[in-house]
């Protein structure tokens, strides 16, 4: 393999790794301020000792994050210097935004957040907490606008050099890809932290342990577990679909394992692709409903990688296309879990219908699995380009940097984040172990 | 436009060489200093809640690194690959002994990850100065505007470390080690600051030993850094400022005057750096090959468009963060007591 495959390699590995933790810290993030806003308002001091337990575990993930998180900035001069001299100058803004505007908002009032509960007093701890959120939902933001420029380059201009420039700010900042990508990714995360609390509860209540607490947890998970599943479904999944197959008309057929373009085109719900005869194999599909998802008419053609030049199609198609069908897959699942539990809550029976209980506690990682399936839907869905349209991945690489160098690095990555994967996962066991703590914390 | 972005990245850049600077010191010394396991929480209390955000800034910095001068960011950071992956992964590892040392009440567990954390800083405070060092040589930067560098020079080949970058490196390892005793006599309190008092003076003595050395070294190695010199003489301030801040922060020590200590020692740091940046403008990446490939801060850099509004943008920023900071700081005034390290 040459140094190109094994830097896709290993950023795709390294941001698959990162990922994990800030799905669940910003899905915490907003938890956290709600919990702290039903303690201040209702005076419940179970929303205070559940806040703090999962400020803790918080810590953890935030931890992890920040620092499986600087490599990734490091990789783009050091595994992907074309693309970040034809690029830097655009995209490296919002990248520099990112720290400047919510790193440093996050990392300042979390450290105030986790060490400052009694110097503070409930009202500004409760500040901070908003001010861990919006540090970590703006950071997210300028991520994603950092990658709808490479899904859907706007508010640019290309100099004598063929470099990129900004053209527009505004243009740039509020690209209409950010906006649905951004509104599902943070769905997203919302709906990995609402399922990890609700499957910690319910372990919990499975156990007979910390029940009070567990309860009023459980409740809280669920319901923002419902509203956040919904959202992710319609409108914010549904949109996002439809600017790929506005701008990407390659990544949908792709997607769908559409090989023949057809007005009426059926959606395949199952089925394998295969890309030497180009058909899909075993399908179960739903008749004409590709047609309407995609464009709002049953009756509309959708194109098929048969009409479009084989150098312009998705460099793997057949994982593309799993990836897609996973994330829908298991969407469709958790949402039908979750208004399942809702209906049980509403009903006052969830508490007691254990078996439910069960498939909640071991739903936890649906929701990982589903968003790293998203995200290899967005990322293998931009090849073969690095910018779509402007820059191929294989333009993008480093031109002096060696295969062995980054087959030593990535796998020196790969063994860190094992070391790294199980620390993490034996320190939040153990915290679920200990529970949230009645008193203030304790080491 | 230029010189605008290429002061504000050397400033951000500086603010992180400072703030970052004693957290790696107070790690590379807290297996001498701090002998118990009380001592050593304390130490990592006075730095819990300001590490992170001090490594914001190393990330931010690399932010409009990537975004105003995007050409030397490509070239730099690919053509020193091995360098930076090893400072990505002892950044990995520091971060982690920080965070997960006080989790587990055990012995073996806690003995790990001090000496993983004291390993990882003592080396990041090296790594620093040898990069730094490598700014100042030049690297091998050819007409394709890229450079690969081994990891040891010889054999004819350039080297990310050679007798040049090892001398900043030691004299990086020094300065950080004195800044950061400073910092625990400030934060810290009993035997672990009796210690710490100690250990700065007579870092603060090797410092400026090392410090004569490395610019002599340099005055030897690159002349071409002191070309600007005549037309910009406010540089001959900078070194005075810097001497100044280290008998200041020395003086300070014996009279118990902690913050003043700590501040000197900072402006020491900030003064060392400033010069440096100050006699290289407009160059970033001197190429060792020849002068014309080198990239400065006018052929490297991106569009005045992007530049200004990225300007307008970014100020307000840094104003804010400044503004956190000091917040923060406040916030864990006074000493640090072994009890606030606990999770």
């Amino acid at each position: 393999m040459d140094a190109s495959t094994w830097s896709r390699l290993q950023f795709g590995f390294t941001v698959t790794f990162h990922y994990l933790f800030p799905q669940l810290t910003m899905g915490l993030a907003l938890l956290l301020v709600i919990m702290k806003g039903l303690a201040l308002r209702t005076g419940d001091s179970r929303w205070d000792d559940l806040a703090r337990f999962w400020a803790k575990v918080f810590a953890v993930a935030f931890a992890v994050g920040v620092v499986t998180g600087i490599p990734l900035e490091f990789q783009f001069g050091t595994n992907w210097a074309r693309f970040s001299d034809k690029a830097g100058g655009v995209v490296g803004l919002s990248l520099a935004l990112e720290g400047l505007f919510a790193f440093f908002a996050e990392s300042t009032f979390l450290g105030l957040f986790l060490f400052g509960e009694k110097k503070l007093g409930p009202r500004r701890h409760f500040f901070t907490a908003c001010m861990v959120f919006a540090g970590s939902w703006l950071s997210g933001y300028f991520i994603i606008v950092t990658n709808a420029f490479m899904q859907h380059p706007v508010g640019h201009a290309v100099d004598e050099h063929g470099r990129l420039q900004l053209g527009s700010l505004s243009t740039y900042l509020f690209n209409a890809w950010a906006f649905w990508e951004y509104a599902h990714t943070m769905t997203a995360a919302v709906i990995t932290g609402a399922f990890v609390v609700s499957a910690v509860s319910a372990y919990w209540i499975l156990m007979g342990r910390f029940e009070h607490h567990a309860r009023a947890a459980l409740r809280l998970g669920v319901i923002a577990g419902f509203v956040a599943c919904v959202l992710q479904l319609f409108p914010t999944g549904d949109r996002q679909g439809k600017l790929v197959a506005d701008y990407q008309p390659p990544t949908l057929a792709a997607m769908e394992g559409k090989f023949e373009s057809s007005s009426h085109a059926e959606l395949a719900l199952i089925g394998q692709p295969n890309v030497e005869e180009r058909r899909l194999e075993n399908p179960i599909a739903i008749p004409q409903a590709l047609s309407f998802l995609a464009y709002g008419s049953f009756g509309a053609t959708v194109r098929g990688l048969d009409d479009i030049p084989r150098d312009q199609w998705p460099d793997n198609v057949e994982l593309l296309y799993f990836a897609y069908h996973i994330m829908i897959g298991l969407g469709t699942l958790l949402l039908a879990l979750s208004a399942l539990s809702v209906l049980l809550l509403w009903r006052a029976r969830l508490d007691r219908a254990r078996w439910a209980l069960w498939l909640i506690m071991l739903a936890f990682p649906f929701p990982y699995i589903a968003t790293t399936a998203g995200w290899m839907t967005a990322e293998l869905g931009r090849q073969p380009w690095v910018v779509y349209g402007i820059q191929r991945t294989t333009e993008a690489t480093s031109p002096t940097v060696a295969a062995g160098d980054v087959v030593f690095s990535a796998l020196g990555f790969m063994g860190l984040y094992l070391v790294l994967g199980v620390l993490f996962l034996g320190l939040v066991l153990r915290l679920i172990e200990r529970g949230p703590a009645p008193t203030p914390a304790q080491g | 436009m230029h010189a605008t972005w290429f002061t504000l990245l050397g400033l951000m850049m500086i603010a992180y060489a400072v703030l970052d600077g004693f957290d790696f010191g107070a790690g590379a010394l807290h297996l001498f200093v701090a002998r118990t396991d009380q001592e050593r929480r304390q130490v990592l209390a006075a730095i819990g809640p300001l590490w992170d955000g001090n490594e914001v800034w190393l990330i931010a910095s690399g932010g409009c690194f990537f975004f105003a001068f995007p050409r030397a960011y490509a070239a730099s950071f690919s053509g020193l690959y091995l360098p930076l992956m090893m400072v990505l992964w002892l950044l990995v590892l520091r971060g982690l002994a920080i965070e997960l040392r006080s989790m587990l009440d055990h012995p073996l567990w806690r003995a790990a990850w001090d000496a993983t954390f004291a390993g990882a800083s003592v080396l990041m405070a090296v790594v620093l100065g040898v990069a730094l060092g490598n700014l100042v040589r030049g690297v091998p930067v050819d007409a394709t505007g890229y450079f690969q560098e081994d990891l040891f020079a010889g054999g004819g080949r350039a080297g990310a470390i050679d007798l040049f970058t090892s001398a900043y490196g030691a004299f990086a390892l020094a300065t950080l080690s004195a800044h950061g005793a400073t910092f625990l006599v400030w934060k810290t309190s009993g035997e672990l600051a009796a210690r710490a008092r100690v250990a700065a003076k007579v870092l603060w003595t090797i410092t400026l030993v090392l410090g004569g050395l490395a610019s002599v070294m340099t005055a030897i190695a690159q002349p071409a850094l002191f070309a600007h010199l005549p037309e910009r003489p406010w540089l001959f301030l900078l070194p005075v400022v810097a001497i100044a801040g280290a008998v200041v922060a020395l003086r300070s020590l014996r009279v118990h005057r902690e913050l003043r200590a700590f501040l000197a020692s900072s402006a020491f740091i900030a003064a060392m750096l400033l010069a440096t940046a100050g006699a290289m403008y407009p160059v970033i990446l001197r190429s060792t090959l020849d002068e014309a490939f080198t990239l400065d801060a006018h052929n490297s850099a991106s569009g005045e468009v992007g530049l200004v509004t990225g300007l307008l943008v970014c100020m307000p920023a840094v104003a804010l963060a400044v503004l956190y900071f000091s917040y923060l700081f406040r916030s864990f005034r006074g000493k640090a007591t072994s009890e606030e390290h606990a999770h």
